[in-house]
């Protein structure tokens, strides 16, 4: 999926981002504990959101992330590896024209990146993708 | 992929797709031990459409031998697929008779007693005669340029890649795309894309600001031929930033980024495309990959992972084509294209015998221009092989050249390890070979080739050699890079492909005490071709140039330490 810049801006504009990247330790139960917290435990589908992440990061420092899922209210992206995992929610009004988002986080390492969507309908879909972050050389 | 004997049955049994490749003609000749320029361009003209295929040149303008590859391990769905088989098993798997004209092309054993028989390959003279054979047959054939091009000698480097761009501009391609080109930075390659005569594409190349396709590289452009509508798609090295130092070209941004190919194949279809053809410089699994991702390319012509490929593989309804390296391959794909469809093709890989192929005497000349202002610099002799020594880069893992470069680093540099890069590019040099300036350039030549000294601890050095393991090893062909191994010198270990990142790399061992490397322990070690800014040290082929020149004749023991499990 291609992004346009003015997408970005109008998307940027229409979703309110919360992130904060830092911290200590991050593990599995920090991402489930997000998780919980976001669905209240409700059954995870698959196959609405459109995650578009790099398979390998030209620069961990500053990865581009887009995120699409139609028909939600609210998309939360978690970085599985870092320390604090909680990356961004971005939430949609009824008047919102695309249900999509996109950043720059910073991968602390190779790790999963986890979108979770709350649609109208109160259910809920997950998606993930591999970055990789690798310290690169030698190529063919 | 499918296996040739399911790809046979399957272009039989289908009217929408079905194929010839000559190199069953080929075979045969090659069993006769007859090989003449008449011979190697035959072709019975197909279709309404010819590509010309040629990729990753690295600047090779003249004739040169090139081993391939022994060890080229295939992971994940790919093990022991195509292109990761070699020596018997790809003869067999092709029908190539035992020290045939194809075995030597394509195959690495008796190498240099082959080469002795069958001589030089490549030259872009040569390949010139090729390219005017397939354009007398169908002169609106289309030529396209797979990249890696203006990389990889002594007058390339000299010139900024420019001895290249002259001759290749000779050669009239109508499409290029790219890889090593960005590393001559990006304020040269802007300055040549910007004059080029021919399209520079990219689909895959970005603003890297505002993520946004670069102006200078449009992702696509058409060509009408015979009556089709063709629309050439280009996809960049996706990795570039990550393989090679992104600080060069810090305006750009790649990837592989497949939906957006899914969306310019869309769009030149809405546009009325009935042909659409993928330049590629993805690397042959990536290419795969995509082929089996993306809906609607009829051809791939892949590049990047050095390849040659006397066959085309079909994933669904996509064939790839792999065309080899060093210019030593030439690839024909005529195809038939009726009503918006691909209704066959017919393929021939050209191996470009540079003693059997007449070279065209107007790029001869135009070759030998570029050249001769560093004539003497070119030829003059450093040493030579003993005659029991072949040097050679191809390979997962060391290749002779490799160990003579990290022996080089350890004496020159005073170091414990010594790391080379595992690039894919570098002909081979023959027993009793005289080994020039310009052979140590074909070898080492880049815009980063200081020579750092430096310490590292074993725990480094162990995450450097797991990183670069999983670039090569990993089972997504996605999380590829496409390069090989990192050579090393004076350290051993073990190394199991099957495993995940981290825990590939065991039994790390300094040769010199035939002591464990300890984790905390720091080693000196020298190295070159870092991707990081303001690395100092001497230039890598004036390290190499000093070592041979001490050494006379080189003359290598053979290097067991790697241990290769889990393939």
């Amino acid at each position: 999926m291609h992004i346009s810049r003015r997408n970005l801006i109008l998307t940027a504009s229409s979703a309110l981002a919360i992130g904060s990247i830092c911290g200590s330790q991050a593990n599995a139960s920090l991402v489930d504990e997000h998780t919980s917290a976001f669905t209240g435990g409700a059954e995870l589908g698959t196959g609405v959101i459109e995650l578009d992440a790099p398979e390998i990061a030209e620069n961990g420092n500053t990865v581009p992330i887009s995120v699409s899922a139609p028909g939600a209210v609210s998309i939360m992206l978690l970085a599985a590896g870092n320390p604090v995992p909680a990356v961004a929610t971005f939430n949609f009004g009824p008047l919102s024209a695309a249900r999509s988002g996109s950043t720059r986080i910073r991968l602390a390492k190779s790790q999963d990146v986890i979108a979770v969507a709350k649609m109208e309908d109160g259910t809920f879909q997950t998606a993930q993708a591999t970055v990789k972050v690798t310290i690169g050389g030698c190529g063919g | 992929m499918i296996s040739r004997r399911d790809f046979l049955q399957l272009a039989m049994s289908t009217t929408a797709i079905y194929g010839a490749s000559s190199f069953g003609n080929w075979g045969k000749l090659s069993a006769q031990q007859l090989i003449t320029q008449d011979k190697l361009l035959e072709f019975e003209t197909f279709g309404n459409v010819s590509l010309i295929h040629i990729t990753d040149i690295h600047a090779q303008m003249k004739p040169i031998y090139f081993r391939e590859p022994e060890i080229n391990t295939g992971v994940g769905a790919n093990r022991g697929k195509v292109p990761h088989i070699t020596g018997a098993d790809f003869r067999r798997f092709y029908g190539i008779k035992d020290k045939s004209p194809s075995a030597y092309a394509l195959t690495f054993d008796d190498f240099s007693s082959l080469a002795s028989t069958y001589g030089r390959v490549g030259g872009l003279d040569r390949v010139s005669t090729i390219i005017n054979s397939i354009r007398s047959d169908r002169p609106d054939a289309l030529l396209l340029d797979g990249g890696d091009t203006w990389h990889g000698s002594y007058t390339c480097h000299q010139t900024q890649g420019q001895d290249m761009v002259n001759v290749m501009n000779a050669l009239k391609p109508d499409a290029m795309t790219f890889h090593w080109e960005f590393t001559l930075g990006s304020d040269r390659v802007n300055e040549i894309v910007g004059k080029l005569p021919f399209a520079a594409l990219g689909q895959n190349i970005f603003d890297s600001e505002w993520d946004e396709p670069a102006e200078l590289f449009p992702p696509y452009k058409f060509f009408e031929r015979g009556g089709v509508k063709i629309a050439i798609i280009g996809q960049a090295f996706p990795y570039m930033p990550i393989a090679n130092p992104g600080w060069m070209f810090p305006e750009y941004s790649f990837g592989i980024r497949d939906e957006n190919m899914q969306s310019m194949v869309d769009e030149v279809r809405a546009a009325g495309a009935e042909l659409v053809v993928c330049l590629s410089h993805n690397g042959f699994d990536v290419d795969k990959q995509m082929a089996g991702r993306v809906d609607g390319i009829d051809v791939i012509l892949s590049g990047h992972t050095h390849d040659a490929l006397p066959e085309p593989i079909l994933i669904d309804k996509t064939i790839i084509v792999a065309s080899g390296s060093n210019g030593k391959f030439v690839s024909r794909v005529d195809l038939d294209v009726k009503n918006g469809q691909m209704m066959g093709f017919r393929h021939k890989l050209i191996p470009v015998f540079a003693d059997v192929i007449a070279p065209d005497p107007y790029i001869s000349n135009l070759i030998e221009k570029q050249r001769a202002p560093y004539a003497s610099q070119l030829s003059e002799v450093i040493g030579k092989t003993a005659d029991d020594q072949t040097l050679y880069r191809r390979g997962n893992f060391n290749g002779t050249w490799d160990d003579l470069i990290c022996d080089a680093l350890l004496n020159e540099r005073e170091a414990d390890i010594a790391l080379s890069p595992g690039v894919r590019w570098g002909p081979s040099i023959l027993p009793g070979q005289e080994i020039t300036r310009e052979d140590i350039w074909n070898v080492t030549s880049m815009s980063y080739p200081q020579a750092y000294r430096t310490q590292m601890t074993g725990e480094f050095l162990h995450i450097v050699l797991e990183d670069v393991a999983d670039n090569l090893f990993n089972p997504d062909p996605y999380y590829q890079q496409g390069g090989d191994m990192v050579r090393v010198g004076g350290l051993g270990y073990r190394i199991d492909i099957s495993k995940p990142q981290g825990q590939r790399i065991s039994d790390m061992t300094l040769l010199k005490t035939g002591a464990t490397i300890d984790p905390i322990k720091s080693y000196w070690v020298a190295g070159w071709a870092s991707v990081n800014e303001g690395t100092e040290g001497p230039e890598i082929w004036d390290v190499v140039e000093n070592y041979i020149r001490k050494q006379k004749t080189i003359s290598l023991s053979p290097n067991n330490s790697v241990e290769v499990i889990g393939t």
